[in-house]
C-alpha cells in the first residue's frame, strides 16, 4: 500500500471516530476514549511520515477516490511539501490529543467538542493531501466549519459568539477568494487538477491576480495583517487544546496553501511579488507583537503573537520569491528553508505556550494576567515548560526560535545583489522591522511570564492554584525537549527540509550532516556558521564551573528574610507591577503610531481620599479604517435592497420582464 | 599538538576576558573620580568587591523562586561565553565559528531576558520599574545593534567576527560613510546596553533614575557578585567589539607564534586603556537623559544603523 | 590614493547628512544653532576639499564665505536674537522626534533612489555626492515643515541652502557669481525674517507660528 493510501486510512479512521463519538456521546469515558484514539492515529501517521521523509524523501504517491464530481473524482497526493506539513499537523494533533486526555476532564459539554475535534484533525490532514481544486476547497471549508463549531463550544458567553461570527465571515471570505483563485488557475477549459495547473502557462495579469487572491484567502486564515482581526478573537475562545491546534497547526495549513499555490502552481514569479509578500509579512510582524504587548489576557496575547510569527514566515517566503525572480537559487533555498524551519518551530513553541495557558486556566480558572502571579511556586513543572516556550519564542540561543531567525537574517544579508530598486529599499527596511519585532517579542514574554508566574499572587485563585495532571505535563515537557533538540541539532531539520526545497525551487542547501561538530553552515564556511550544541554546552559548562568555584571556595551560606524593597516593603500584592504597567514604557513609545493611544490620569487633590484613576484608550486603526467602513457599506446596501422585499405584485412582474428584456438586448448586441 | 596549542590559546582568551573585566571597570571609576577632583577607589577595588561579595551570606527574600537563584549563574555564563567569542588579542580561535555576531548579540539578549525576569520575581515595584524600562531600552537597542551588524557584515561579506576583523584590518576598505554611521550608532548602543550615562546611571540609587540597579535590588552575596561580574564582562565585550571592528590592527590572525600573541595582548591592553579613558571622560562631560528621551536616543541609533545598511544596499562603494 | 581622495569627499558629504539628522534630533534651540554651525563648518571643509580635488581655486572663496558667514556670523546673531526674545527653551516638532527621524530616513532613501536612477551615465562618485546633497536639501525642507518655532524654520531654510551649495560645488564648475548672489539673497532673507520675528514677538508675545493662525481673518 502506498504512503498516501495509508494516510487516507488514518483520515478515515479519524472521521469514523468523530461519527462514533456522536453515537456514544452520553457514555462516561467517551472523551478519554476519543482523545486516546486520536492520539494513537496521529502518532501512527507521524511515524509513517517520518519514515517516508527520512527514507525516500522525494518520492510522491497519488490516489484518486471516486467521490465528488463524476468526471473529476477527488485526487490526493503525498509529495515532499505535503510530507513536511503533515508532520507538523500530526505532531501537533498527537500532542494536543494527549494533552486533552488530562485537560478534557474538565470539559462541561464534551459532546460539543469531541466529534468536531476528530473531524478537525481529519480536515487538516485532508487539506494538505488534496491534489485538485475541488478536494482542496471542500476540505478547507470542512476544516473551517469544524473549527468554527469548536470556537462555539461555550456559546453562552456573548464574546464567544461574536468571535465565532467574525470567524465565520472571514473564513467564508477566504474561501471565496480561494475559489476565484482556483477558477483563474483552472483557465477557461476547467482543468481543476493540480497537475494540469502546474503545467499551464498563465499571463502575467492572471498570475498577479491569483497571487493577490491567494494572499487574501490563505493569508486571512494564516493571520496576515490586515485580515488578522478574527484570530485574536477566535483562538482564545476555543478550549485550550483546540487553541493550540488552531494557532500552532491550522495557521500552518494556511501557509501550506500559500506555498502550494504560489511556489508550486503559479510558475515564474514577477519581481514585485516578493515585495508585496515582504511588505505584508513586515507589517504583520511588527503590528502583531505591538498588539500582543498591550494585552493582559494570556490567550489573546499568544494569539496576537501568532500574527507576528506568521509575519516572519511570510518574510522568508517573500525573500524566496524575490531571489527566485532573479535566479539566485542558493539564496532562495536559504530563505525558503528559513521560512519552513520557522513553520516547524512555531508549531512547537506556540502549542507549548497554549498548553501552558490551558494549564493555568485549569488550575486557577483565570485567563487574565492581572489576577495571577506567583504561580512558579504552586505549579513548578508547568512554569518550567512555559519558561522554555518563552525563551524559544523570543529567539534566544540555544533554543530553536533563534535558529530560524538566524537563517532569515542570513537570507536578508544575501540580498544586496538584487537589482530591482523596490527590493533594494524594501529588504533592509523589512530587516529592521524583523529585528524590532524580535526585541519586542522578548519584552512581551518577559511580561507574560513575569506577571503570570513570578511575583506575588494577586488573587485568591492564584493563591490556591495546583499543579495539573500528568498528561498535560508530559506533553508540555515533551515539547520543551523538542524545542531544545531542534535548537541544538538544527542540521537535522535543515537536511530533512532539503527534499521540499528541491521540489519547489530545484536546489537545496549544502548537506549539514557532514559538517564537523554538528554546526550549520548555510552558504559557505567563510561567511557564517552557527553551532547550537557547542553554545549550549559552553553555557552549561561555564555556569556549572562558576557555581562550583563559588560554592567550593567562597560561600554557600543562605538565609531567608523578608524582601528588601529599599526598606519600604508593602505586603499588599497590588503594589507590584501589573501587565499594563509593565508595558507602559513601550506603550508610550510605540502607542501613538500604532493605535491612537490616549492616556488620561485623574489625580485627586491632596486631602481627597478617593483613588487616582489611570485610563489608557487604544483605538484599533485597522478595525476603524478597514472593517467599519465595509460593515457600514454592507449595511447601507442591505437597507437599500430591503425595499425589494416590499414591492407590489405588478412591480415584481415588471422587474422580471425588464430583466428578461435586458438580457435579450445584451445577447443581441454582443459582438 | 597543534590541537593542544589552539585549545590553550582559546582557554587563554576565556581567562583573559575574565581577568581584565573588573580592571576595566576599575579604570573607568578611577578616571571619573580623578576628573571630578576626587581620589577615587584604587584600580583593583572591583576585584576586592567581587571577592568580598562572594564570601558573604546570601539574604534571600521569602518568596524568591528557583529562577531567582539560578539566573545570576545563567547571566554570568551567557555573558562570559559571548565575551570569549569576541576577538581580543587574536582572531580565528578554535571555536570562533560556533557563534557569529548575530549569535553573540542574541546571547546578550538571553542574559538580559533572565535579568529582567529575576527583577519581576520578588514582586516589588522596584523590580518592575527596572524590568519594564530595561525591556523598553532593549526593544530599541537590539534592532539598532542588528542594523549595525548588517552594515558591517555587508561590507566585510561575513558575519563571523574573525573574518570581519581581518577584512577591516586589510588595506582596501578606505573611509566609508556607512562605517562611520555604524561606529556612531554602535557607541550609542554600547552606552545604552551597559547602563552608562547618558542612558542610565550606574551609581544611582534613586528610583527615578534607576534601570539596571532596580532590577538587581534584591540580590546579595555571591549572586550579586555574579551579576556585577557579568556587567563588567558586558562592558569589556562592547569595548572589545568596537576595538576589533573599528580599530582592528594588532590582532593576531589564525595560528600565530607566541610573539604575535604577546603583541596582540599588548595592543589590546592599549586599546582597553584608551577606550576606558574616553568613556570616563564622556560620562563626566555629559548629563543623564530623562527616560523617554532614551527612546529617541536609541531611535536615532536605529535610524543611523538603518541608514548605513540602506546606503550599502543602494551602492556597494558607500 | 585616488580612492582615498574620493572617500574623503564622500565622508564629508555623508557627514553633512549625519549632521542634518542631528539637527532633526535636537529639541533645544541653542543646541540646534550650534549644530547648524557645525554643519556650516563641515560644508566649508567639503567645499575646500572639492576645490583641492577639482583644482578650482575660486571654490576656496566659497568655502571661506561659508565658514565666516554661516559658521560664525549667523549663529552668533541667532544666539543673540533668541536671548533677546527670551525663547531659548524647547522646540516641539509637530510630529514627534521619532517619527520625524523615520520620515527623514524615508527621504534619504528616496533621494538616493531618484539620483541613482536619473543620473545613470555620470561618474559614480558624482552621483553619490549629488544624492547626499539632495538628501540634505530634503532634510532641510523636512525641518522647515515640522518645526513650530520660527527660528527652527529659519535654520531649516539655511540648511537647505547648504545642501544647494554642496550640490553646486559637487557638480564641477559653480561660478563665483552664483555663489555670491545666493549668499546675498540668503542674507537679505535672513535680515527680513529677523525683523519680522521681532515684530511678531512684540505683537503676539510669542513666535509660535500656530498662534498666528488664531488671528487670521475670515474664519
Amino acid at each position: 500500500m502506498t504512503a498516501v493510501a495509508m494516510l487516507m486510512w488514518v483520515v478515515a479512521a479519524l472521521l469514523a471516530t468523530a461519527v462514533l463519538s456522536v453515537a456514544f456521546s452520553r457514555t462516561a469515558a467517551v472523551s478519554h476514549w476519543v482523545y486516546s484514539t486520536c492520539a494513537v492515529l496521529c502518532a501512527s501517521a507521524l511515524g509513517l511520515l517520518l519514515v517516508h521523509l527520512l527514507g525516500s524523501g522525494a518520492s510522491t504517491s497519488g490516489l484518486t477516490l471516486p467521490l465528488g464530481l463524476p468526471w473529476l473524482g477527488a485526487h490526493f497526493r503525498l509529495d515532499a511539501l505535503a510530507t513536511f506539513f503533515l508532520i507538523v499537523v500530526n505532531l501537533g494533533g498527537a500532542a494536543s490529543s494527549v494533552y486533552a486526555l488530562g485537560y478534557g476532564r474538565h470539559e462541561t459539554a464534551p459532546h460539543r467538542v469531541l466529534p468536531f475535534y476528530a473531524a478537525f484533525l481529519a480536515g487538516m490532514n485532508l487539506v494538505v493531501l488534496a491534489d485538485d481544486a475541488f478536494a482542496f476547497l471542500l476540505c478547507w471549508e470542512f476544516m473551517s466549519l469544524t473549527s468554527w463549531a469548536l470556537v462555539m463550544t461555550q456559546h453562552r458567553e456573548h464574546e464567544n459568539t461574536r468571535a465565532a461570527y467574525i470567524y465565520l465571515v472571514m473564513a467564508s471570505f477566504g474561501t471565496l477568494t480561494l475559489l476565484l483563485a482556483f477558477g483563474l488557475l483552472a483557465g477557461p477549459d476547467g482543468h481543476y487538477g493540480f497537475a494540469a495547473m502546474r503545467s499551464a502557462v498563465h499571463t502575467p495579469a492572471v498570475s498577479a491576480l491569483v497571487l493577490v487572491l491567494v494572499l487574501l484567502g490563505a493569508g486571512s486564515k494564516a493571520g496576515l495583517v490586515p485580515l488578522h482581526v478574527w484570530l485574536p478573537l477566535a483562538h482564545p475562545a476555543a478550549p485550550s487544546h483546540v487553541s493550540a491546534l488552531m494557532s500552532g497547526v491550522m495557521t500552518k495549513v494556511a501557509v501550506y496553501g500559500s506555498v502550494r499555490i504560489i511556489f508550486d502552481l503559479l510558475g515564474e514569479p514577477a519581481w514585485w511579488w516578493g515585495m508585496l509578500v515582504l511588505f505584508l509579512g513586515g507589517i504583520s510582524t511588527v503590528l502583531g507583537v505591538i498588539y500582543a504587548l498591550m494585552q493582559h489576557d494570556l490567550k489573546r496575547l499568544l494569539a496576537y503573537h501568532t500574527v507576528e510569527n506568521i509575519g516572519i514566515i511570510y518574510i522568508g517566503l517573500g525573500l524566496a520569491l524575490a531571489f527566485q525572480t532573479n535566479a539566485m537559487s542558493g539564496a532562495a533555498t536559504l530563505a525558503l528553508t528559513a521560512a519552513l524551519f520557522h513553520v516547524f518551530n512555531h508549531s512547537l513553541f506556540k502549542s507549548l505556550l497554549f498548553f501552558g495557558a490551558g494549564a493555568v486556566l485549569n488550575a486557577t480558572g483565570q485567563r487574565d494576567m492581572e489576577q495571577l502571579g506567583g504561580l512558579i511556586h504552586r505549579m513548578p513543572y508547568t512554569s518550567f515548560a512555559f519558561l522554555v516556550g518563552c525563551v524559544a519564542i523570543s529567539a534566544l540561543p540555544p533554543l530553536n526560535g533563534f535558529v530560524s531567525e538566524w537563517l532569515t537574517f542570513q537570507a536578508i544579508l544575501q540580498s544586496t545583489d538584487l537589482p530591482q530598486w523596490g527590493l533594494k529599499i524594501m529588504v533592509p527596511a523589512v530587516g529592521g522591522l524583523l529585528a524590532l519585532s524580535a526585541a519586542l517579542a522578548a519584552a512581551c514574554f518577559v511580561k507574560a511570564f513575569g506577571v503570570t508566574f513570578l511575583g506575588r499572587p494577586r488573587s485568591a485563585a492564584a493563591m490556591q492554584a495546583h499543579e495539573v495532571d500528568r498528561y498535560s505535563l508530559a506533553t508540555m515537557l515533551g515539547f520543551s525537549l523538542l524545542c531544545l533538540l531542534a535548537g541544538i541539532l538544527p542540521g537535522l531539520v535543515i537536511d530533512a527540509l532539503a527534499p521540499v526545497t528541491m521540489s519547489l525551487i530545484g536546489a537545496r542547501m549544502p548537506v549539514q550532516s557532514s559538517i564537523p561538530w554538528l554546526s550549520i553552515i548555510p552558504i559557505t564556511a567563510g561567511r557564517s556558521s552557527y553551532n547550537g550544541l557547542l553554545v549550549f554546552a559552553f553555557i552549561a559548562m561555564s555556569g556549572a564551573l562558576a557555581a562550583y568555584v563559588i560554592h567550593r571556595f567562597a560561600s554557600r551560606a543562605l538565609r531567608r528574610a523578608p524582601a528588601w524593597d529599599c526598606g519600604f516593603p508593602d505586603a499588599d500584592p497590588a503594589t507590584q507591577y501589573t501587565a499594563g504597567s509593565f508595558a507602559q514604557p513601550i506603550r508610550r513609545v510605540f502607542g501613538e503610531l500604532a493605535f491612537r493611544l490616549r492616556e488620561q490620569l485623574d489625580l485627586p487633590a491632596p486631602g481627597d481620599i478617593r483613588p487616582a484613576r489611570f485610563v489608557a484608550t487604544l483605538g484599533d486603526r485597522i478595525w476603524e479604517l478597514m472593517y467599519l467602513p465595509v460593515v457600514g457599506a454592507v449595511q447601507f446596501g442591505a437597507e437599500q435592497l430591503n425595499r425589494v422585499q416590499f414591492l407590489t405584485i405588478r412591480r415584481y412582474l415588471n422587474l422580471v420582464f425588464l430583466t428578461l428584456i435586458t438580457l435579450l438586448l445584451v445577447l443581441a448586441i454582443w459582438p | 599538538m597543534a590541537l593542544i596549542y589552539a585549545l590553550m590559546v582559546q582557554a587563554m582568551q576565556m581567562v583573559l576576558v575574565l581577568a581584565l573585566a573588573p580592571l576595566l571597570t576599575g579604570l573607568v571609576r578611577k578616571t571619573k573620580s580623578r576628573l571630578l577632583r576626587r581620589q577615587g577607589p584604587p584600580l583593583l577595588q572591583p576585584y576586592r568587591d567581587l571577592l568580598r561579595l562572594s564570601r558573604k551570606e546570601v539574604v534571600l527574600a521569602d518568596n524568591a523562586s528557583w529562577l531567582f537563584r539560578v539566573a545570576p549563574y545563567l547571566i554570568f555564563a551567557a555573558t562570559w561565553v559571548a565575551a570569549s567569542l569576541v576577538p581580543t588579542f587574536a582572531a580565528g580561535l578554535m571555536f570562533n565559528w560556533a557563534a557569529d555576531l548575530i549569535a553573540i548579540i542574541a546571547l546578550l539578549g538571553s542574559a538580559r531576558f533572565f535579568l529582567a525576569l529575576s527583577g519581576m520575581d520578588i514582586g516589588t515595584s522596584f523590580g518592575g520599574i527596572g524590568s519594564s524600562r530595561e525591556v523598553m531600552i532593549a526593544s530599541l537597542a537590539e534592532p539598532a545593534m542588528l542594523m549595525i551588524v548588517f552594515t558591517v557584515a555587508l561590507i566585510a561579506g561575513s558575519t563571523q567576527l574573525s573574518t570581519v576583523s581581518a577584512f577591516l584590518a586589510g588595506a582596501d576598505v578606505g573611509m566609508r560613510i556607512s562605517l562611520a554611521l555604524a561606529l556612531v550608532a554602535l557607541i550609542m548602543v554600547a552606552l545604552a546596553e551597559n547602563a552608562r550615562i547618558p542612558v542610565d546611571n550606574p551609581t544611582s540609587h534613586l528610583e527615578l533614575t534607576m534601570v539596571h540597579e532596580a532590577m538587581v535590588l534584591e540580590y546579595s552575596g555571591r549572586h550579586l557578585a555574579m551579576i556585577e561580574f557579568g556587567g563588567s564582562l558586558k562592558l569589556l565585550l562592547y569595548v572589545s567589539l568596537i576595538a576589533s571592528v573599528f580599530v582592528p590592527w594588532g590582532i593576531a590572525g589564525g595560528v600565530a607564534t607566541p610573539i604575535e600573541y604577546a603583541f596582540g595582548i599588548l595592543t589590546y591592553l592599549l586599546k582597553l586603556t584608551l577606550f576606558g579613558l574616553l568613556l570616563a571622560l564622556f560620562e563626566t562631560v555629559i548629563a543623564k537623559m530623562r527616560v523617554f528621551r532614551v527612546s529617541q536616543f536609541l531611535g536615532a541609533a536605529l535610524m543611523l544603523g538603518l541608514l548605513g545598511t540602506l546606503l550599502l544596499f543602494v551602492s556597494r562603494s558607500l | 590614493m585616488e580612492r582615498l581622495v574620493f572617500d574623503i569627499a564622500h565622508s564629508l558629504a555623508g557627514g553633512l547628512v549625519l549632521v542634518s539628522f542631528m539637527m532633526l534630533y535636537q529639541d533645544r534651540l541653542s543646541a540646534l544653532i550650534n549644530i547648524f554651525a557645525v554643519q556650516a563648518v563641515l560644508l566649508a571643509l567639503s567645499v575646500a576639499w572639492q576645490a583641492y580635488m577639482q583644482q578650482a581655486p575660486h571654490l576656496y572663496i566659497t568655502a571661506a564665505i561659508a565658514l565666516v558667514f554661516k559658521a560664525i556670523v549667523i549663529p552668533v546673531a541667532l544666539h543673540r536674537i533668541i536671548k533677546q526674545l527670551g525663547i531659548h527653551r524647547e522646540i516641539e516638532p509637530v510630529v514627534g522626534i521619532g517619527s520625524t527621524m523615520f520620515i527623514g530616513i524615508g527621504l534619504v532613501a528616496l533621494s538616493m533612489v531618484v539620483m541613482m536612477r536619473v543620473t545613470g551615465q555620470a561618474a559614480p562618485v558624482a552621483r553619490e555626492d549629488l544624492a547626499f546633497a539632495l538628501s540634505v536639501i530634503l532634510l532641510g525642507m523636512l525641518m522647515m515643515v515640522t518645526r513650530r518655532n520660527a527660528v527652527g524654520q529659519v535654520i531649516g531654510f539655511m540648511s537647505l541652502e547648504n545642501g544647494l551649495v554642496l550640490a553646486a560645488t559637487g557638480a564641477k564648475g559653480m561660478p563665483l557669481v552664483v555663489e555670491i548672489s545666493v549668499a546675498f539673497s540668503v542674507l537679505i532673507a535672513f535680515i527680513v525674517i529677523g525683523i519680522f520675528l521681532f515684530r511678531i514677538r512684540e505683537r503676539f508675545d510669542t513666535v509660535d507660528l500656530s498662534a498666528l493662525d488664531r488671528h487670521r481673518g475670515g474664519q
